[in-house]
């Protein structure tokens, strides 16, 4: 049915063949461009849906909105960020960048490939759907906390399940699609501890994947069957308990945090020893941090639930180990700053876009270590502090190291270099847009401002309306990037095969632009 | 390529099976939250009906403790319920009672359930409740009015930093088609509610 090269191509309509072409492609290129254009559309879904209740956030009282649609959009907002914009991307990513990476021809389940991209459409569809039905959309923050899902959720709220179950099965399969391509499909020569560092961290966070999203799976299963089936797992008045929502939640929920940026270490492990041209520091001690980093995120969802009335025992025991899980994060700091350390440094767009993610996101882990600690986080949970502390890890975190990655292996995927001029202003846009709208998070957030509450007190207006125009500065530089994105799939200057002068891995040794199936023959690893 | 083909079926299935068996992982967490809390008395649940004995009633009583007494009424009951009295001075060892006060301000007949909780979690292990109105279901008639007894004691092992300890009450109305008659067996905790299967919706 699809048209090889040695055979007469069947007359049909141009359309339908780009249709078909895209939707039964196995090839993991194509793939990927699907999943990076998918997150961003969603990125840009999540980010409007910002910019409409930051602009309600500009001013004290209520302006645009009612209270429920206020809680509606960031319960979207977040929801669609999480699970549309950053997991797709770092999927797209991985499809792109693993195959070639090493020397393998082709993901080893290419038909599992495509189902996973297209259960994510479908899936995103019945959530954004959810907007317009009966009672409105989801309305009590990504973290679904029952009862307010379960007894006082919307009709929506089960669309929303639906649509998490088939989000889910979409990242299950596709990271288990991740791992059996870096257990087999290796070029000969390459052992694990030769990968490239970006293959190291998305094969520990496939295995994230693998025993963390079937828990969300569950506990969205018993949202459902306490709405509709007559149990009680959260319902105190049968015998349930809303706190056990939290707990096996949460015990998803924070490797899923980890699942949300340790591919975002392996893209600033790539990208600093190019440009720096020096290797990286300490490869064995960056891959043992981040299996440390992976293994300890499964104990450590307590501190999300500081304030929920745990033993004493029980909260020394969550601060701790979530303190523990700063050591291995800093070593790979250090490791990437020693990196740097001597190095004949230049600064094209994905470096600034990757040193921007190691200075940021460490900023982002400080306010983690503060959220640490249990008595004082009893000041912090619920407020923007929180909020700021997130979107550090994430924006400058998961999403500049996207865009770093984008920036450093567009030239590969398209043949051609984007406008390096445009790519800083990106860069150095995103840096004040972000800082504007989050820093002084931080601030109304020790001062008390409470989070996912539409409306707050008169001594927080200033410093959000600071907030709320970062924010739209932030809007606006999302259309310079897609604009330049666009900008170099049509055309530029020529790239090389090498493209980056110290850049060193098997995906530089094919043709830029990379051809439509590369390493069909498997190259000589040393 | 086939025997690399068949160890990549075998990882794919293995990965599978784990996805598998997190996904029972999750579900296997309610019992085993159920059992930590039990053990641990961490969550405040009080379990179930502890028998009386004679021993008990001419027992050497302990240290002094304060007991506080706290009513709430669940979503959609339409009684009024409060404690009789908010504080009792008891010693450990002795059995003391208490009495909660109940009234059914609407038009018909309606059952409700009352669930207990302790707090500080430790004090539940030692509190042992011989007779209470949140073993059954209670039923009061249009506008009747009832004072409920609860007959207990705290045991000698309430940890010593523990001085004072909360029992609070909450009580659930029951849908017509849960109500149990009183000519059924069924006696026990929330818990065996859950173990028995019966369906509590809250309204």
């Amino acid at each position: 049915m699809i048209a090889h090269a040695d055979t007469i191509p069947p007359a049909r309509h141009p359309l339908v063949s780009f249709i078909l072409r895209w939707v039964l492609t196995t090839n993991h290129k194509e793939i990927g461009t699907l999943y990076l254009c998918l997150s961003f559309v969603l990125f840009l879904i999540g980010g409007a849906m910002a910019m409409v209740f930051r602009a309600e956030l500009a001013q004290p009282g209520l302006q645009f909105m009612t209270a429920d649609f206020y809680n509606q959009l960031l319960t979207l907002h977040g929801l669609v960020m999480v699970f549309g914009a950053v997991m797709p991307a770092f999927v797209g990513l991985a499809n792109w960048m693993i195959p070639m990476m090493i020397g393998a021809p082709d993901m080893a389940l290419p038909r599992l490939n495509n189902f996973s991209f297209w259960i994510l459409p479908f899936a995103f569809f019945l959530l954004l759907s959810s907007l317009f039905m009966e009672g409105g959309a989801p309305n009590f923050g990504w973290t679904l906390y029952a009862p307010l899902s379960t007894t006082y959720g919307p009709p929506s709220t089960d669309f929303l399940i639906f649509g998490i179950h088939l989000m889910g099965i979409s990242s299950i399969l596709g990271a288990i699609n991740i791992i059996v391509t870096i257990f087999n499909l290796r070029a000969p020569g390459m052992t694990l501890m030769k990968m490239p560092l970006f293959v190291w961290t998305w094969l520990i966070t496939a295995f994230l994947l693998i025993m963390a999203m079937p828990v969300l799976a569950g506990v969205v299963t018993m949202m459902l069957t306490d709405r509709h089936f007559g149990t009680s797992f959260f319902e105190a008045s049968g015998g349930g308990d809303p706190l056990i929502f939290q707990h096996v939640f949460w015990f998803f929920g924070h490797p899923e945090v980890y699942i949300m940026i340790l591919p975002g270490f392996g893209i600033a492990s790539q990208i600093i020893p190019t440009f720096a041209r020096k290797p990286l520091f300490g490869y064995a001690s960056m891959v043992y941090a981040t299996v440390a980093i992976a293994g300890l995120s499964f104990v450590v969802w307590g501190h999300h639930m500081f304030a929920t009335g745990m033993p004493l025992a029980t909260e020394l025991f969550f601060m701790y180990a979530t303190m523990l899980i700063a050591v291995p994060t800093g070593v790979k700091v250090f490791n990437w700053v020693a990196t740097m350390w001597r190095g004949s440094m230049t600064f094209e767009t994905p470096m600034l876009f990757a040193i921007g993610f190691v200075v940021m996101f460490t900023i982002g882990g400080f306010s983690g270590l503060m959220l640490a600690i249990a008595p004082v986080d009893f000041q912090y949970h619920d407020t923007f502090f929180v909020v700021a502390h997130l979107h550090y890890v994430l924006y400058p975190g998961a999403i500049f190291a996207t865009m770093a990655a984008v920036y450093y292996w567009l030239p590969k995927w398209t043949g051609n270099m984007y406008d390096e001029r445009l790519g800083k202003i990106h860069f150095w846009s995103a840096v004040i847009g972000l800082n504007l709208t989050f820093f002084p998070m931080h601030f109304v957030g020790l001062a008390g401002m409470p989070r996912r509450i539409v409306d707050y007190a008169l001594p927080y207006a200033g410093l959000n309306l600071f907030a709320t125009l970062g924010a739209w500065i932030l809007g606006l530089t999302q259309l310079l990037f897609l604009y330049i994105v666009i900008k170099t799939i049509r055309g530029g200057e020529k790239a090389t095969d090498q493209v980056w002068e110290s850049a060193e891995g098997l995906e530089w040794t094919v043709p830029s632009p990379a051809p439509h199936h590369t390493f069909d023959t498997p190259p000589r690893v040393e | 390529m086939t025997k690399n083909r068949k160890q990549q079926r075998k990882q794919a299935t293995l990965l599978v099976l784990l996805a598998t068996g997190m996904f029972g992982f999750a579900f296997a967490l309610v019992p085993l939250y159920e059992i930590f809390c039990e053990v641990t008395g961490f969550n405040g649940r009080t379990f179930g009906q502890t028998t009386a004995s004679v021993e008990q009633f001419s027992q050497v009583v302990g240290r002094e403790v304060t007991i506080e007494f706290v009513a709430h009424v669940g979503r959609g009951m339409p009684w009024e319920f409060r404690p009789t009295e908010n504080r009792l001075r008891v010693r450990t060892g002795e059995v003391s009672e208490t009495k909660f006060y109940a009234r059914n301000y609407a038009n018909k007949l309606v059952t409700g359930q009352a669930v207990p909780s302790v707090t500080p979690g430790a004090a539940s292990l030692s509190l042992h409740k011989i007779e209470c109105f949140c073993f059954t279901q209670q039923q009061l008639e249009a506008g009747e009015e009832v004072e409920m007894p609860v007959l207990f004691y705290v045991d000698d092992d309430l940890p010593a930093d523990i001085g004072t300890l909360s029992l609070s009450y909450t009580l659930y109305p029951v849908p017509d088609a849960q109500v149990v008659t009183l000519d059924d067996d069924v006696q026990g905790s929330p818990t065996l509610i859950l173990e028995h299967s019966e369906e509590h919706s809250g309204s």
